[in-house]
């Protein structure tokens, strides 16, 4: 195996206030190779936008407090400094959002937003980098693109702009896309054009990718794995078909269990009692386990290790042992 | 408060919705410009059933909805409710009709006041309609008790003290307040996490069952839609494109839009993923929706009389039937497809 494209380790993120704590990202750890694509799967407040900001030193300095490490291609992210972390953001790694709005600017046209962002990172003639605006939105195809340069983003229906956002975040070719829910704001119609769209770019261009989601489809969709989060801690990882296939934490099976999709119309769906916790006064053992059928005393002690029950599997969860019967 | 019972009796449909029309004047677009958010749209809802309604982001559903209770005036068509005409002489009043007809929310947050514990939120429609302080306090605690919220534990909170589930929850417990027949739920469960998503719609299935509810469930959830719904009507750019019962629509669609929209829902099977768009392109303005069918633009099956003659819909007054707006689904339209696929 080449080596990974990005490795986080022990990942903290903390927000301080005069108040409280809250502790958003509690000992995150992941990996993602080149060309692939990780899922990070959670339910609001999860933690899922602060793991992805982390990457990109996106976050508030004066109120996230951030430990741990985290590499991208080789590169200490938490040790650069403003010429590094300028290059690694206009290069390397590119983030794309749910609102499309937060990464255009209303007052310039689509075109000029690409060729801007092309000459400050790569330089070259307005010409050349018109032409590669041009190309960029063929590529996320974009209809009547020559004349779509010229619009302003408002000109634009959602699906269009997300596809113009995509296009900025491909023009400095980078190795590394962060996407956070792109498509959770657009139609079901509009949504699979998208995700259909991101599945042959990133396969074309060798991408890897780290795709915020809270829908399980859309993981199916797209991922090769799926990092499920819960309470700041990614709680389940693997495969994405041994996932969807044999959920191992009581978390992902109740999150499945509870996804209604399908199920008989005639009884209730399985739904997960309670609500997530207070991100200020976490649980001292499972986060889960005050919604946890399974629970017992030793869930209440100390968050359960890593357990590695199959080849590229993980979950955190005192129930899942390395010698799972499914497994054995 | 008067009695709410049941007049018409249970074949008199609960609502008869005929051919209203809804058009916004845009603000700053060309003289006489108008979004067409409602155009002529006629639907029936029966005693009990719960009608789900889907279609795209901007298709009409939530001003439907609105029109249903006069909280904005239809340009026109008109409102039966349970046999009488709304807001004429001889029938009832705006005000009658909404204390039968109570509607959630999507924003659950911001539709509960602040500053107000929510008991008295909750108690505030009962004393509006007539009731007393203290009788109003009572049903208050009765209808926290319904929804599964604890009365002296959740009652004196204020909404920020609660989770989006639970403010949901105090939502739907203040629209039972005042004793509904139908219950309007616009998007009430798509902001919540699936996890508490699936708790309140087993709360809305239980509720329905114990107080003999009438719902009408707008969502752009196309699987919540098929497990709540008894019959779904599906729209289009401010038309009814598709109407019937549950498991006609999901397994033998009738309209080129609701096969593209059904194919349109993740596969949940990484190996079988979907290769191809179901339907490609945005949906036209509504300012000036295409002539003739308003699907047209996007649908593969386009023929000249698509463009030429609006599709009708046929019978929509009738609970059973499964009709679309398409020409194919007419032998007399010309549409070179109509007698093959019927
Ligand atoms: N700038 C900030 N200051 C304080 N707290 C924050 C900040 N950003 C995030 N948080 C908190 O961190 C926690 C995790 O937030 P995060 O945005 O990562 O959730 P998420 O999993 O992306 O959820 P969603 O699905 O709602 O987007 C939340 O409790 C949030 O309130
Ligand atoms: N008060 C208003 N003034 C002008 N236009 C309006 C007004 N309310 C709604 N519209 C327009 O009418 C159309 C239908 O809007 P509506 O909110 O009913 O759609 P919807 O189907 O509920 O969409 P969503 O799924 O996004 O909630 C849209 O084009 C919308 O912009
Ligand atoms: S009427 Fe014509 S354009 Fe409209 S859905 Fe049917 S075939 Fe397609
Ligand atoms: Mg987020
Ligand atoms: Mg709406």
């Amino acid at each position: 195996m080449s080596s990974p494209l990005v490795e986080v380790q022990d990942l903290n993120v903390r927000f301080v206030t005069r108040e409280s704590t809250a502790h958003a990202v509690n000992g995150v750890t992941f990996s993602v190779q080149p060309g692939e694509v990780l899922c990070i799967l959670g339910e609001s407040g999860s933690g899922k936008s602060v793991t992805l900001r982390a990457l990109m030193r996106l976050l508030p300095a004066n109120k996230a407090r951030i430990s741990g490490s985290i590499k991208v291609d080789g590169q200490d992210v938490l040790a650069l400094d403003a010429a590094g972390l300028s290059r690694l953001r206009g290069g390397l790694v590119s983030m794309i959002f749910q609102e499309p709005m937060t990464a255009l600017d209303p007052v310039y046209t689509i075109g000029d937003q690409i060729v801007e962002t092309i000459r400050r990172h790569k330089g070259g003639t307005k010409a050349a980098a018109r032409a590669r605006a041009l190309e960029l939105l063929e590529l996320v195809k974009i209809p009547s693109a020559a004349q779509r340069l010229d619009n302003y983003p408002h000109e634009l229906s959602g699906g269009l702009r997300q596809r113009a956002m995509i296009a900025m975040a491909l023009s400095c070719g980078p190795r590394l896309l962060l996407a956070d829910e792109p498509t959770t704001a657009l139609d079901a119609t509009v949504q699979i054009q998208v995700l259909i769209l991101l599945r042959k770019l990133q396969a074309d261009l060798g991408m890897g990718t780290i795709f915020v989601t809270h829908d399980l489809g859309v993981a199916s969709e797209i991922a090769d794995r799926i990092a499920v989060m819960y309470a700041g801690r990614i709680i389940e990882e693997g495969p994405v078909a041994d996932i969807l296939a044999n959920p191992l934490h009581p978390y992902t099976r109740g999150l499945m269990a509870s996804t209604v999709h399908g199920q008989s119309r005639d009884r209730d769906i399985d739904a997960i009692p309670g609500s997530p916790p207070d991100l200020r006064q976490l649980p001292p053992g499972c986060a889960f386990a005050p919604r946890c059928a399974q629970a017992s005393g030793d869930c209440l002690t100390a968050p359960p290790e890593p357990r590695y029950p199959a080849p590229g599997r993980m979950a955190r969860c005192v129930q899942v042992s390395a010698k799972t019967p499914e497994f054995a | 408060m008067e009695n709410l019972s049941d007049r018409g009796g249970p074949a008199q449909p609960l609502l008869i919705a005929k051919d209203l029309r809804k058009h916004f004047k845009v603000k700053g677009g060309a003289p006489g410009a108008t979004v067409r958010a409602v155009d002529g749209v006629s639907f029936t809802i029966h005693k009990g059933e719960t009608l789900g309604i889907v279609g795209e982001s901007g298709c009409g559903k939530s001003t439907l909805a609105r029109l249903l209770l006069h909280l904005i005036e239809p340009d026109s068509g008109e409102l039966v409710f349970d046999g009488d005409p709304v807001g004429e002489m001889r029938g009832i009043s705006v005000n009658a009709l909404r204390r039968q007809v109570q509607m959630v929310f999507q924003d659950s947050a911001s539709s509960l006041n602040p500053r107000m514990p929510v008991r008295d939120s909750i108690a505030f429609g009962p004393h509006v309609h007539g009731k007393t302080k203290a009788e109003s306090s009572r049903i208050a605690r009765d209808v926290l008790v319904k929804v599964g919220l604890k009365p002296d534990l959740f009652g004196p909170r204020y909404p920020h003290e609660l989770s989006g589930g639970q403010k949901q929850r105090v939502n739907i417990a203040r629209a039972l307040a005042i004793e509904p027949r139908m219950v309007i739920l616009d998007e009430a469960v798509s902001a919540l996490d699936k996890s508490v998503e699936a708790q309140v719609l087993n709360l809305l299935r239980a509720l329905k069952e114990n107080f003999n509810l009438t719902y009408l469930f707008i969502s752009h959830d196309l699987s919540v839609v098929r497990y709540i719904s008894d019959r779904v009507l599906v729209m289009y750019l401010g038309a009814v494109v598709e109407l019937g019962p549950v498991n006609e629509i999901f397994s033998r669609p009738k309209h080129p839009y609701t096969v593209a929209l059904l194919a349109s829902r993740p596969s949940m099977d990484p190996a079988n993923r979907i290769e191809e768009p179901p339907l490609t392109g945005d949906p036209p303005s509504p300012i000036d929706p295409p002539s003739g069918c308003r699907f047209r633009t996007r649908c593969q099956f386009a023929e000249t009389v698509c463009a030429e003659v609006q599709p009708v819909l046929g019978q929509w007054n009738d609970r059973d039937s499964h009709i679309a707006a398409c020409h194919m689904r007419d032998p007399a339209s010309g549409h070179s497809r109509a007698t093959e696929v019927n």
